[in-house]
């Protein structure tokens, strides 16, 4: 597994989504953070086991956690972005002490604030490791994927064997390709409606 | 009344959440709710545990009730202040009934200026998102208000908070 981020390559967010919307076979619920990662997450496809944020920013963790506890059958992943996860990093320890072994976090970093005007992240500029942050806040299995293969493979684990998982992917700077329609409440409705079936 | 009468107000509300099957209690640690949280942690019916930050529990409780564990994040005052984006743009904007249980600090002997200014905030910054709020005072309606209130977020599907005065956990009842 790859240890440091400047060992990676960056990769792209929307073509990453779509590898894992179509790993995810069984009712897993995907929770897609504010702005592009949940526009990415409506342009790999709709399904009613996905929940888009809106302007909540830093919450996909703490709303997949709450999920997972509430589902521990059911595998549940969060997308979300580095600018996202710095505003809310405290969370990562309590996915730490919970242990959701059904919980896999999915990091985007691009460094930037893109979707409000692509500023650099103070962690961007600082050389911050959100990985070895994860790890030091006690998810041991927390990894960068180094290329599209790497994280195929680390998404497969992640599917298959108990976490909590972290997984980190470097990408560019492409915007998200469609925008997730301002429709909270049939989201809210629809996902609520999804996570009442048994898991597929 | 479906609630019976408990002799404390920390089991007043926990009868209410098990009448209304609130299970998942995160929350942000505070000395008034010492003997909830204490008292939540010893009962399996619950799964009651700290957070970083009041927003994190917020964001728990939405996914918990979506995925059909219902909850409530327990913080105080100063702490709900932290929340109007998160109760905006998640609870109130996705309609999810996420129950905020506030202690209430600030007002009937606080020491703190910083306390008892930003108590003046918590029920202008719930009217204004029109969130239902009961102020809890007495041991002999806590329950019945806690859970009526509850009953009524789950039903309606909107978020409602329940503020826990002095009057009731500080008072001798």
């Amino acid at each position: 597994m790859t240890e440091t981020r400047p060992n990676t390559q960056v990769m792209n967010r929307a073509a990453l989504t779509r590898r894992i919307v179509g790993r995810c076979t069984r009712g897993e619920a995907i929770i897609g953070g504010i702005g592009n990662s949940n526009w990415d997450l409506w342009g790999a496809g709709h399904r009613e086991e996905n929940f888009y944020m809106l302007g909540s920013m830093g919450l996909a963790a703490p709303i997949a956690l709450g999920v997972a506890l509430a589902q521990p059958q059911r595998r549940v992943l969060a997308l979300e972005g580095d600018g996202s996860l710095l505003m809310q990093l405290g969370c990562l320890s309590t996915i730490a002490a919970r242990a959701p072994r059904n919980l896999i976090l999915v990091l985007w970093d691009n460094g930037s604030y893109q979707i409000t005007g692509g500023q650099g992240t103070p962690a961007a500029r600082a050389g911050t490791d959100f990985i070895a942050i994860a790890r030091a806040s006690g998810i041991a299995k927390a990894h960068w994927a180094a290329d599209e293969a790497e994280f195929d493979a680390l998404l497969a684990e992640a599917l298959g064997a108990d976490g909590p998982h972290v997984i980190g992917a470097r990408i560019d700077q492409a915007p998200g390709r469609d925008q997730t329609p301002r429709e909270p409440v049939r989201f809210a409705m629809s996902f609520t409606a999804a996570m009442a079936r048994p898991v597929g | 009344m479906t609630t019976p009468a408990a002799a404390t107000w920390h089991g007043a509300l926990l009868a209410a959440f098990k009448a209304q099957e609130l299970r998942l209690l995160p929350y942000v640690p505070d000395n008034v709710l010492k003997p909830l949280i204490a008292a939540a942690e010893a009962d399996p019916f619950f799964t009651a545990f700290p957070v970083a930050r009041e927003e994190e529990a917020v964001g728990i409780v939405a996914g918990g009730v979506m995925a059909g564990m219902r909850g409530a994040a327990l913080m105080q005052t100063s702490g709900f202040a932290t929340l109007p984006n998160a109760l905006a743009s998640l609870a109130c904007a996705f309609q999810i009934p996420v129950v905020t249980v506030v202690s209430e600090r600030g007002t009937l002997g606080e020491f703190n200026p910083g306390q008892a200014i930003v108590c003046r905030t918590m029920r202008p910054i719930l009217d204004s998102m029109g969130i239902e709020h009961h102020t809890l005072t007495r041991l002999d309606e806590a329950g019945f208000i806690a859970e009526r209130a509850l009953k009524q977020a789950f039903a309606t599907r909107w978020p409602a908070c329940l503020i826990l005065s002095p009057l009731l956990t500080a008072r001798p009842q």
